[in-house]
């Protein structure tokens, strides 16, 4: 109990003791921190979740495939999810169905689709109020949805994970992949947000 | 446990602190970490459901005054001195100050012997269990009724699992709620999917 507790060292210090005390495992196992970040750098990245979406926008063969198993799917750009994240289930938005990703236990997100997770998205307010109160919350968020339509949140509570197929603007129907992948947010893949083309 | 992670639903919260592509780390040690935890999970020495408990078993003050990237530093921390890699007062010396960890762990619990398959469209019911350790059930859905929408893969049983007890691998359902169901005259309307195990579930008499 914190009565009985010396003040907590700063993070950094408590960091770099945990950090010194896998050391000798870590080098015996060939790990280290400094690897996992440039690993985590190149490869946990919103920027994969948008590839995967330009192509289901723009690739009716591949969309069917994406929402039917996503994991096989972002496989074919060699995504893949880590051990524990055992399937991914791709969430189509549509006029009808906004959908929108918490995780109300901790913090799970499909990372290698999403990227780390935002601050706001692991703190308690998102949590506590996405599942009771999404369409105040996405209006808040700077993201309203229509009355008409129906919102669905998906609460990530075990190991499947979750990534929002947003709508396409129309105005962007014959744009190549790279310039549609350029338009999805991660805040889009999360369901926060929408698709941002420029000028908006 | 009923802890103070379970946050869905609960009440007297603000505004979220959104911001539009809000980086996801706050500080260059919290990147850090983020890494470290990745490293340390690979080497083995706990598994993913005892990690996730050791942040639940934090002190309820501690764990909600605390940043996400100290709780989970805090988890690391008390997981590597119950199993023996290091200790409390080893990791003080070197951090030079105090280093508070979480509580200790109460009994975890086996799969649920009876438990059952559903199939899609099938309504079932949340088991209306109360435990003192680990859990993947939020409190929102206990006791409600849902459809099942999908059948989930193969996962250890987490209530097992993060108590080094023998955890077989089960299903997880992915089962639809309304919130008008989960907090009658109390919630927005919506539809809440949660991926529930197998063994919190039965079956609708």
């Amino acid at each position: 109990m914190a009565s009985q507790q010396a003040p907590n060292a700063p993070m950094e210090q408590r960091l770099a003791a945990v950090e010194r005390v896998l050391e000798v495992r870590a080098h015996d196992k060939g790990l280290s921190v400094e690897h996992t970040m440039e690993w985590q750098e190149e490869n946990l990245l919103a920027e994969n979740g948008a590839k995967v979406v330009a192509r289901a926008w723009s690739d009716p063969a591949f969309r069917e495939r994406l929402l039917a198993d996503g994991k096989a799917a972002i496989a074919e750009f060699g995504i893949g999810l880590p051990a524990i994240q055992r399937q991914v289930y791709v969430l189509e938005n549509t006029p009808a169905v906004h959908n929108v990703i918490v995780c109300t236990l901790c913090s799970c997100t499909a990372t290698t689709l999403i990227g780390p997770p935002p601050n706001w998205y692991e703190d308690l307010e998102y949590r506590a109020r996405v599942v009771r109160e999404a369409r105040t919350v996405l209006q808040e968020m700077g993201c309203p949805v229509a009355p008409e339509t129906e919102i669905r949140v998906w609460d990530t509570t075990a190991d499947t994970r979750f990534m929002v197929l947003p709508m396409q603007p129309p105005e962007t129907i014959g744009w190549p992949a790279d310039k549609l992948a350029s338009i999805v947010t991660r805040d889009s893949l999360i369901g926060v947000g929408r698709p941002s083309v420029a000028g908006d | 446990m009923d802890g103070m992670h379970d946050l869905g639903g609960r009440q007297g919260f603000g505004k979220v602190g959104f911001a539009p592509k809000a980086s996801p780390f706050q500080a260059s040690w919290e990147k850090r970490t983020y890494a470290l935890r990745t490293m340390a999970g690979q080497l083995g020495v706990y598994n993913i459901d005892e990690y996730r408990h050791a942040v639940e078993r934090m002190d309820p003050r501690h764990s909600v005054s605390a940043s996400y990237y100290e709780r989970v530093i805090t988890a690391i921390a008390t997981l590597l001195v119950e199993k023996g890699v290091t200790t409390k007062a080893e990791l003080e010396a070197i951090a030079g100050g105090g280093f508070a960890l979480s509580h200790p762990s109460a009994a975890g619990r086996t799969n649920a012997p009876d438990r059952k398959s559903f199939q899609r469209g099938e309504r079932v019911r949340v088991r209306n269990d109360f435990v003192p350790g680990h859990i993947r059930l939020p409190g929102y859905i206990r006791g409600k009724t849902g459809i099942v929408m999908y059948e989930g893969p193969l996962t250890p049983f987490p209530d097992a699992h993060a108590h080094g007890l023998e955890a077989a691998d089960e299903p997880t359902y992915d089962v639809q709620f309304r919130s008008e169901d989960l907090w009658p005259g109390g919630a927005e309307a919506a539809v809440i999917h949660v991926a529930v195990f197998q063994s919190y579930l039965e079956a609708v008499a």
